[in-house]
């Protein structure tokens, strides 16, 4: 059973003051790949994909399309590859300024949920941000668990702090890798709704392979597909983020993201 | 439940003990049976505890010490390349010389007192330390070292401090599990440094005693002197066992956590 909170999702609301980083609002990124070769097989060429500046944009694909290869390459755990280039809209370097979430939580087991969002603070050594962490918990709905150890929480709450790690940077670039595939389908869905919220501002990077998850995060949407991979043209949905799956337009856009897909997928078998 | 499984066991050990003895007829020479080992225990009491405590301190020290050294080597192994190209070849080659070929060296050189029988566990107990501990070091996963790199790029400290930071935050609690296993390896066979290095010169001590007893033939004090070891060395094991995992909360509902 998840042990969660119901207020939760309307944490954000009610706080008089939501986050907003001081600084640099909205960087746009922009990639140009030249060629990804892994063990002498071609994953990915000629790509170039594009970060609009405060915008959520969706790249999605099947299983080991090598979408996560794209935003590790961004977060420098791949070396840039020859020939390849990351520009930015302020021409100065990503270093420094990204933030990272990844489909596993990683959460310091020994830490408390509070401990675990200054893990940032402590690794820079700098004064540990205690107001701000104490901020974002709320943010995320977890104030009764402030002092709790991850083994303690559930899948989705473990996922909330990753969240709030993830913000407690205040990067203006974040790169999401799955981030909330492990979930189950209703605490993805409110999770869906808290980040739409509080990543509003944020040049945001979201990979996953759900195309229900894609038309609810994101302001434009890749598909990648075939092999070597491809980008499809942006998709910019209608409408705010969150989106909602009951209306016509999402279903339309699902199922010709589906078609698309289905049919990368059969090329390739 | 398993205090109650241990005792069933140490019973019937003793029962067959007992039967083998009062069977066969030994002689209280050749296997003492236990009712005579009790006596002699009881008998040779203050003697025993005097010795037993010797030895206790030779093995705690020597634990604490090894513990220490062992922490620090994997440390500087784990951080320093030169220092693992040049030090860990000679640390696996010093496993090489057996343990009881040097006890004698160390007798001569550090005399007949505790001194020699702490070098000595230190040294049994230092390689399983170090070993254990730089595993650990070294298995950071790599999502983590990845994720505490990117952490650290907005960092203006200098790279010494966030090596330290990244050192004290991410890779030694990660590592404490493994350095945990090494010490309770250590524990399990710290007693056998202190013993040896008793039987090879010393004044006091149960390996000393036992030693003792059995040139006079005395076979029922050396097997007093033997239980009193044996209980020692598992007292020392389950209470650091204990105490390890105290110290490591969040290994034990590790393991059994489902909830999504």
């Amino acid at each position: 059973m998840e042990p969660d909170n119901p207020t939760y999702s309307d944490a954000a609301e009610s706080m008089p003051d939501v986050l907003h980083d001081q600084g640099e609002a909205g960087i746009g990124v922009d990639l140009s790949l030249d060629e990804l070769v892994f063990d002498g097989d071609t994953i990915l060429s000629d790509l170039n994909l594009e970060l609009e500046p405060g915008k959520i944009t969706c790249l999605l694909g099947p299983s080991g399309v090598g979408k996560s290869s794209i935003l590790k390459i961004l977060a420098g755990f791949i070396p840039l590859p020859g020939n390849s280039r990351v520009t930015t809209s302020d021409g100065k370097s990503l270093e420094g300024r990204l933030s990272y979430m990844d489909q596993k939580d990683l959460l310091l087991p020994w830490a408390s949920v509070f401990d675990n969002l200054l893990i940032g603070n402590r690794l820079r050594g700098e004064i540990p941000d205690r107001v701000r962490a104490d901020r974002l918990i709320k943010q995320v709905g977890l104030e009764k668990w402030r002092d709790s150890r991850p083994d303690t929480l559930s899948g989705g709450m473990r996922q909330r702090v990753a969240l709030a790690r993830t913000l407690m940077e205040g990067s203006s670039i974040l790169l999401m890798d799955e981030p909330f595939s492990a979930l189950d389908a209703i605490t993805k869905f409110r999770l869906q709704g808290l980040a739409a919220r509080l990543l509003t501002e944020k040049t945001v990077l979201l990979i996953t392979h759900d195309p229900m998850e894609a038309l609810r995060l994101g302001d434009v949407i890749y598909v990648l597909a075939g092999h070597p991979a491809r980008l499809s043209e942006a998709i910019r949905p209608e409408k705010d983020i969150p989106r909602d799956p009951a209306d016509d337009a999402f279903s339309q856009h699902y199922s010709a993201i589906m078609t698309r897909l289905a049919g990368e997928t059969e090329d390739a078998s | 439940m398993r205090l109650l499984r241990a005792g069933i066991t140490l019973a019937g050990f003793l029962l067959i003990w007992g039967l083998i003895t009062a069977i066969l007829g030994l002689p209280k020479f050749l296997l003492p049976s236990p009712l005579i080992v009790a006596e002699a225990l009881l008998t040779h009491a203050s003697l025993i505890a005097d010795n037993a405590m010797t030895t206790a301190i030779e093995i705690l020290v020597g634990l604490i010490l090894g513990v220490l050294f062992g922490m620090v080597s994997a440390l500087l192994i784990s951080a320093y390349r030169p220092v693992k190209q040049w030090v860990f070849p000679l640390l696996i080659a010093s496993q090489a010389i057996p343990v009881f070929a040097i006890a004698p060296l160390l007798v001569l050189w550090l005399g007949y007192g505790m001194a020699p029988k702490i070098v000595m566990s230190l040294l049994i107990i230092y390689f399983p330390v170090t070993v254990g501990f730089l595993d650990g070091l070294n298995r950071t996963e790599p999502v983590w070292l990845n994720l505490a790199g990117l952490l650290q790029q907005s960092g203006r400290t200098g790279r010494f401090r966030k090596l330290v930071n990244l050192y004290l935050y991410i890779k030694i609690p990660f590592a404490l599990p493994s350095l945990a296993s090494g010490i309770r390896v250590a524990a399990a066979i710290a007693p056998i440094g202190a013993v040896v290095g008793e039987w090879v010169g010393a004044s006091s001590g149960l390996g000393y005693l036992m030693l003792h007893a059995n040139a006079r033939v005395q076979t029922d004090l050396m097997f007093a002197s033997l239980l009193v070891l044996t209980a020692m060395a598992l007292l020392i094991y389950y209470l650091i066992d204990a105490l390890l995992l105290r110290a490591l909360p969040w290994l034990s509902t590790h393991n059994n956590n489902t909830t999504q």
